[in-house]
């Protein structure tokens, strides 16, 4: 009955599909997990995805240097995290409400100024597909790894990246320290509110990133709210991953190659109803999140704010 | 903390006025306006007409919504302009409860026709239409104009999409060469159930040995998810595809890229990718406008069910000579797509639902 998904071109397509689908996931969720490992939830994510989205398209529409568009998107997304940081550190709001009232922002902005500026979707030319000579041309392997744009290479090589800095430096360290003890972290001379500031910027920075790997990278187009609740499943990817970066790619992977699998079932004509197949991802990660949480460890000064006592 | 809630607040108050800018539509804006304009311009005697539109998308998705707004335009025009006819919109009302305090607010303020564009907002349409019995109500696609609920002022549509499908679907079968045809759907209901449906019975009649994969996303807005059908479909074969719902705007840009030929539905999508778009099959709005209006006018508020089909001209075929299909071949689809028109207008062809 399934025997259609054990063939060479089901199953490469479905790995090629599945990474692809990845890509802003790793960016949002990745960035998003050093935000919470030094204790700040940011819910914004889903309005910084658009808002990169939209500013890294308009460059690419208005210059067509697609390089440009995604530091631009870079850029907007740094001063959304920078934003929610003045509004979460110094100022102390609940984290979560000024999460939300970003992400209403954002939406709303990006909305307002596709209409004001573009007005109708038009395509861009943003990246191509990265063609890698000989490694390419591989069969079976050269589809896997090697046909995809910039933006997903990038996404990957993020997670050893983030593994290092996490584990292997002090920066990372001092990151963790002020997650999960921000008094003993204090009184040792780490600066709190300056290491959450670093953190909460770079996860608004690789937010901007990650829509713009789908406006300028992926699907080459911008069209409003296009993330479609993405912001929100890359923050719940983080608490999948345990805070870890291979958990989190982890998490993005079964997501997504679940997603994918989805979607060749139903061009194969699997008999599965396709009603059930959508909720497939989603079910499938809530089953392994119930099955592993006993083991996951949240920082333990997530979501509080630090004030210095007296 | 003070200072903090304050600013927290001052930052909730812009982001909801951000977004309340950003959902009724520039273009469409004149809600006050219009009401000056009218005043000035003394052209037709007395009031405008005033008719309030709810989308679940924009006014600019190539889709949905897009069709109904440039109905209501060009009826505009043809009544001769804002004096006449006065249009708000409100998009992005894809969650109910929005769209039901946006109905009422209309028919508050003395609209004569409040069109709410989608299957979901029936509850609180009928809810707003017992209150006001002197506005008319439109939505679809439905067939329940809400007489059994003792209800005479809603007026209901619904596009027959499986002849427009039915047409795109002959057109698709000559063209694709592999002889497998994809088609990117929303959710595996209402008008765009019924265009898959017509669509898959005009490939069958025309080559019934071509493959139609048929993907349904579970979305109307997710265009990374449609992008991503979009190449699977071209991954597993397809040389041709189609699909419905504003989400199609990244599938197109996927067979723009990937040089796959695409057939538009509800609104012209060729203006996305006029290379690869061969035809639309377009819904046109304009005639039930009218009807609606006309009997509006005429004190019978609502109790109608209008559906759009290619006899009354509420579908149409629209074709880009623009596209890269080589001309012999268009004259031969066109030839086909109208026998096949025909047989849907004479009965001959009934496709299937």
């Amino acid at each position: 009955m399934f025997e259609q998904l054990f063939t060479v071109t089901a199953i490469v397509g479905i790995i090629h599909s599945g990474i692809r689908l990845a890509t802003p996931y790793l960016f949002a969720s990745l960035g998003e997990m050093f935000a919470q490992r030094s204790g700040v939830v940011n819910l914004g994510v889903e309005g910084i995805m658009l808002m990169g989205a939209f500013s890294g398209y308009y460059v690419v529409l208005i210059t067509g240097n697609p390089w440009l568009g995604l530091l631009v998107a870079l850029i907007v997304g740094a001063l959304l995290g920078l934003l929610m940081a003045v509004i979460s550190v110094t100022m102390q709001a609940e984290q979560g409400i000024s999460g939300i009232g970003l992400t209403l922002f954002g939406v709303g902005l990006s909305s307002l100024l596709f209409k004001v500026l573009v007005g109708s979707p038009t395509g861009v030319s943003g990246f191509q597909p990265v063609e890698i000579p000989v490694l390419s041309s591989i069969p079976i392997i050269g589809d896997l790894f090697f046909d995809y744009e910039i933006p997903t290479y990038i996404a990957f090589l993020l997670v050893p990246i983030s593994l290092y800095v996490l584990m292997r430096t002090t920066l990372g360290l001092k990151i963790r320290a002020v997650g999960q003890n921000p008094q003993a972290a204090d009184s040792l001379g780490v600066s709190v509110p300056r290491v959450r500031y670093a953190t909460v910027i770079f996860g608004g920075a690789m937010a901007g990133v990650a829509g713009a790997s789908l406006s300028i990278g992926i699907i080459d187009i911008f069209q409003e709210n296009m993330t479609n609740g993405m912001g929100f499943i890359a923050v719940a990817l983080v608490y999948f991953g345990g805070w870890r970066p291979l958990g989190v790619l982890a998490g993005a992977l079964l997501f997504s190659m679940v997603n994918s699998l989805q979607l060749w079932a139903q061009v194969l004509n699997l008999p599965i109803s396709p009603d059930f197949a959508v909720m497939l991802p989603y079910i499938l990660t809530i089953v392994v999140l119930a099955l592993t949480a006993r083991q996951i460890r949240q920082p333990a000064a997530l979501t509080k704010p630090y004030e210095r006592g007296d | 903390m003070r200072k903090l809630s304050l600013f927290m607040g001052l930052l909730v108050v812009v982001a909801m006025f951000i977004g309340a800018c950003a959902a009724p539509v520039a273009p469409a804006a004149p809600a006050t306006e219009a009401a000056e304009a009218a005043t000035e311009a003394a052209a037709p005697a007395g009031e405008p007409f005033k008719i309030a539109l709810i989308m679940p998308s924009t006014t600019t998705d190539y889709s949905w919504s897009q069709s109904i707004y440039d109905g209501l335009k060009a009826v505009q025009t043809e009544m001769g302009g804002e004096g006449a006819l006065e249009i708000a919109v409100s998009e992005n009302m894809f969650q109910v409860a929005d769209a039901g305090n946006a109905i009422r607010d209309y028919a508050t303020n003395g609209y004569d026709l409040v069109i709410a564009h989608g299957a979901q907002y029936g509850n609180p349409l009928f809810e707003v239409a017992k209150d006001f019995p002197e506005t008319s109500f439109a939505w679809g696609t439905t067939t329940n104009t809400g007489a059994d609920q003792g209800l005479a002022n809603v007026f209901a549509y619904e596009p027959a999409a499986q002849e427009g499908g039915y047409l795109n679907g002959v057109a698709a079968a000559l063209l694709s060469d592999k002889n497998v045809i994809g088609v990117v759907g929303p959710v595996e209901a209402g008008d765009a159930k019924l265009y898959i449906n017509g669509f898959v019975a005009g490939v069958k009649a025309t080559e019934p040995d071509t493959a139609v994969n048929v993907t349904y996303t579970g979305q109307f807005g997710d265009t990374a998810l449609a992008a991503e059908a979009a190449n699977t479909q071209i991954e597993a074969g397809a040389d041709v595809l189609t699909g419905s719902a504003q989400q199609v705007v990244g599938a197109i840009q996927t067979a723009k890229d990937k040089g796959v030929y695409w057939f538009g539905s509800q609104s012209d999508q060729a203006p996305l990718a006029t290379d690869i778009v061969v035809t639309s099959v377009v819904y046109d709005w304009t005639k039930v406008i009218k009807d609606m209006i006309e009997s509006h006018n005429a004190g019978t508020l609502g109790g109608k069910v209008f559906t759009m089909t290619l006899n009354d001209g509420g579908q149409t075929m629209v074709y880009n000579d623009q596209s890269t299909v080589p001309a012999e071949k268009m004259a031969e689809i066109k030839t086909a797509v109208e026998a096949a028109a025909k047989g849907i207008q004479d009965g001959s062809i009934v496709p299937a639902k």
